[in-house]
């Protein structure tokens, strides 16, 4: 009578749930009681990373319908998602947008964590899975970048082989293993794409189970309060009482901003896919083709950066060993602080170690999207002299300004603002070298500038000095050597003016 | 058919409790079920270290003794390289694979410093591995990514290379150009070779010769650039 009363989906739910037996976990995981200060919306940044971690899952999905893991064909196949197939364009660019929101998310996570101290005893296991997954989740946006396959990619490839060719012994080996082969081409490609396909998504989502099983069964961080400390004999049963005497169940009293902020991240992707739609692919991966300018993605910059200020002398050790320090850290970051204060309030190293880091990593960030130490290899052609650096001059000066575009000076000096950083800025440098030192330092280099001895003619260097020394401001006078005019005094006959190459 | 089944619910302990009968009371059962299982996972591990066997020796398969991978190959007729010019050229990797694409094509920059002397670079950066460009205007090599630039001898000019630019053995045969290659040149495979014979700027020839000869230490690149006829 009771059986037949009931809706064939209510049946059929009886009938799987007397089978699988999952229901009475679902009901106690999701009103297990959570301290009420933790409904917070700063604990939303852990299940946004998961949510993310499933739209990534799901677009590589519907990606991987279409890419082929060639090296002759990869870029192809971008094409065709690109421009050929309907909505194609979209959902490369929700996985790529994807795989920004998804590191950044999980960055913010694991700084917000670090803050409420939340590695303290018990949950150090949770940090460590959490640290593996920060890995992780930054390999699979390596792997993705290379699985795009432009230009940029390969010369990535290229970068990640030299690195790995400094290791001591085994470099040249490892490289061919990394590499698949002895070059980068197909093998590279498909290892990678095992990589960023099979492997890591795999391990993710293991790690990932495992890392929300210990935040159900240790229970999530309580807000931390100044002067409560954490202290292995007790930290349990205090733990236990806030959750009986000021808990809330977790569903659905906090989890709606869970879900809320997953839903805003989700739509933020979709929106930055719509407006500022897929990356690249840039260029064929043809290697062949020398007139590129490889760039990493966003959150590689900050390596990128670091690279290129390393002093030569201890370039290779510090490649090897200062992520082996930082990982160490991290790692082993809550068995040093297990016990003790997690209020921001009372630990000051650790909240300026955040600060210092964070914004190291910025700036060198922010520089790696200019990159002023690399020429500007088009400047030459592409950037103008401004007019008023050339108005008025003589026919020489002009030769000159003529030389420093012709002998790619403009590459690394900058004039008006247009040009390489490498260099100085060339707006008033004759008010501080005179033209003697203007001359030695373009024949013989020096201070990082390559010696132009052998590729100016004497009278190019003249012209080009020339127009140099014209650069200064109309109120401040060029820069002069004083002992030149004494010599010139010293001697009657000789009555040239002391800048010699003026009219 | 089984809705009393599905209407109670089982739980594991309960089901247990009601029906499984302990089997285990006699002891010399018992015993050798423990054996049993141990030996079963001692036969898993052999069985998995004999998969194991073939499955590492296929990851390592690109491995291979130092060298082996490069051969020697045409890049072309002598007469194709102007004498005083340095000039981008391609080959195919001599190990490829049909579906490499262009990928299995390699850039190199070819000097002709006089009729019978050639100097082979690669044009990966001797800094991390970018793309270096040849500008003759000025007679530089310059990286795009961490600005090393390198003079027309492949001598380090400016920037965070500690080195020259890597080289390929050359030599010439007949009215071919010859080069030894097959292999993404990097610090590991070229450094050894910067000393002690293959100097910038000495040709190949040269080279073996003073392999065989003598030890010497290269002479220190010039910083004055190169002797070349400039062009503009």
């Amino acid at each position: 009578m009771q059986e037949s009363s009931k809706h064939w989906y209510e049946r059929t739910y009886d009938w799987i749930e007397s089978r699988v037996q999952l229901a009475d976990f679902v009901r106690e995981s999701s009103a297990h009681p959570v301290p009420s200060k933790t409904a917070s919306w700063w604990y939303v940044f852990g299940s946004a990373s998961f949510v993310l971690l499933l739209l990534q899952i799901v677009t590589g999905i519907l990606l991987a319908t279409i890419y082929v893991p060639s090296a002759g064909e990869a870029w192809n196949s971008l094409q065709v998602l690109n421009h050929q197939l309907p909505l194609g364009w979209f959902l490369r660019a929700m996985h790529g947008w994807g795989s920004n929101f998804m590191v950044a998310v999980v960055l913010i996570h694991m700084m917000q964590v670090f803050i409420f101290g939340a590695y303290k005893f018990p949950r150090e296991l949770t940090w460590l899975l959490g640290v593996c997954l920060l890995l992780m989740t930054l390999g699979m946006a390596f792997s993705g970048q290379i699985l795009r396959f432009d230009q940029d990619a390969y010369w990535g490839l290229g970068i990640g082989a030299s690195i790995t060719s400094r290791m001591p012994i085994i470099g040249d080996q490892a490289v061919h293993l990394m590499l698949g082969g002895p070059i980068i081409a197909g093998a590279t490609l498909s290892r990678f794409f095992a990589l960023h396909v099979f492997v890591l998504p795999a391990t993710m989502l293991a790690f990932a189970g495992l890392h929300v099983w210990l935040v159900l069964k240790l229970g999530i961080n309580e807000w931390p309060t100044p002067g409560r400390l954490v202290r292995r004999e007790t930290y349990m049963k205090e733990y236990h009482e806030l959750t009986h005497r000021d808990g809330i169940p977790f569903v659905p009293q906090a989890i709606w901003k869970d879900a809320m902020f997953a839903a805003a991240i989700i739509f933020a992707v979709a929106f930055c896919a719509a407006v500022f739609g897929p990356f690249g692919p840039t260029g064929t991966p043809d290697p062949t083709i020398t007139q590129t300018a490889p760039r990493p993605d966003f959150f590689f910059l900050w390596i990128y950066s670091a690279l290129a200020f390393l002093p030569p002398s201890v370039e290779t050790p510090l490649i090897f060993i200062a992520p082996v320090i930082g990982l160490g850290t991290l790692f082993a970051l809550p068995f040093i602080a297990s016990i003790g204060e997690k209020s921001w309030y009372r630990r000051p190293v650790g909240v300026l170690t955040l600060i210092v880091v964070a914004v190291g990593l910025a700036t060198l960030t922010h520089l790696g999207t200019y990159a002023p130490w690399s020429p500007h290899m088009s400047a030459w052609t592409a950037d103008e002299i401004p007019d008023r650096y050339v108005h008025g001059s003589t026919p020489l000066e002009r030769q000159g300004a003529l030389i420093f575009k012709m002998k790619q000076c403009h590459n690394c000096h900058a004039l008006g603002g247009l040009g390489g950083q490498r260099g100085p800025a060339l707006d008033s440098v004759a008010t501080h070298l005179t033209e003697d030192q203007i001359i030695r330092q373009v024949i013989q280099g020096g201070g990082n500038m390559p010696a132009y001895g052998a590729a100016l003619s004497p009278p190019e260097v003249t012209a080009v000095v020339a127009f140099l020394d014209t650069l200064h401001p109309p109120n401040q006078l060029p820069a002069t050597d004083a002992s030149r005019s004494i010599a010139e005094t010293d001697k009657p006959a000789f009555k040239e003016p002391v800048e010699s190459t003026k009219p | 058919m089984n809705s009393d089944f599905d209407k109670q619910h089982p739980g594991p302990r309960e089901s247990a409790s009601a029906s499984s009968p302990v089997v285990g009371t006699d002891s010399r059962v018992a015993g050798r079920r423990k054996f049993l299982f141990k030996l079963s996972i001692a036969i898993n591990a052999v069985i998995g270290l004999l998969i194991a066997t073939p499955v590492i020796r296929f990851l390592l398969g690109p491995l291979r003794p130092k060298g082996t991978y490069d051969t020697w190959i045409p890049l072309g007729k002598v007469d194709d390289y102007p004498a005083g010019s340095t000039l981008l050229a391609f080959f195919r990797n001599p190990t490829t694979n049909p579906w490499d694409g262009e990928t299995g094509n390699v850039a190199c920059y070819v000097r002709r410093q006089s009729n019978d002397s050639f100097t082979v670079f690669a044009v990966n950066c001797a800094h991390l591995g970018c793309p270096v460009r040849w500008f003759p205007q000025s007679q530089l090599f310059m990286c795009p990514c961490h600005g090393g630039a390198y003079y027309a001898d492949g001598s380090r000019a400016a920037g965070p290379p500690e080195r020259g630019l890597f080289t390929y053995a050359s030599r010439v045969d007949g009215d071919t150009l010859m080069i030894q290659a097959g292999q993404l040149p990097t610090l590991a495979n070229q450094a050894r070779l910067k000393s002690p014979g293959d100097c910038p700027g000495r040709s190949s020839a040269s080279t073996n010769f003073q392999l065989v000869k003598e030890i010497a230490p290269c002479r220190k690149a010039p910083n004055t650039g190169t002797n070349e006829p400039t062009i503009g």
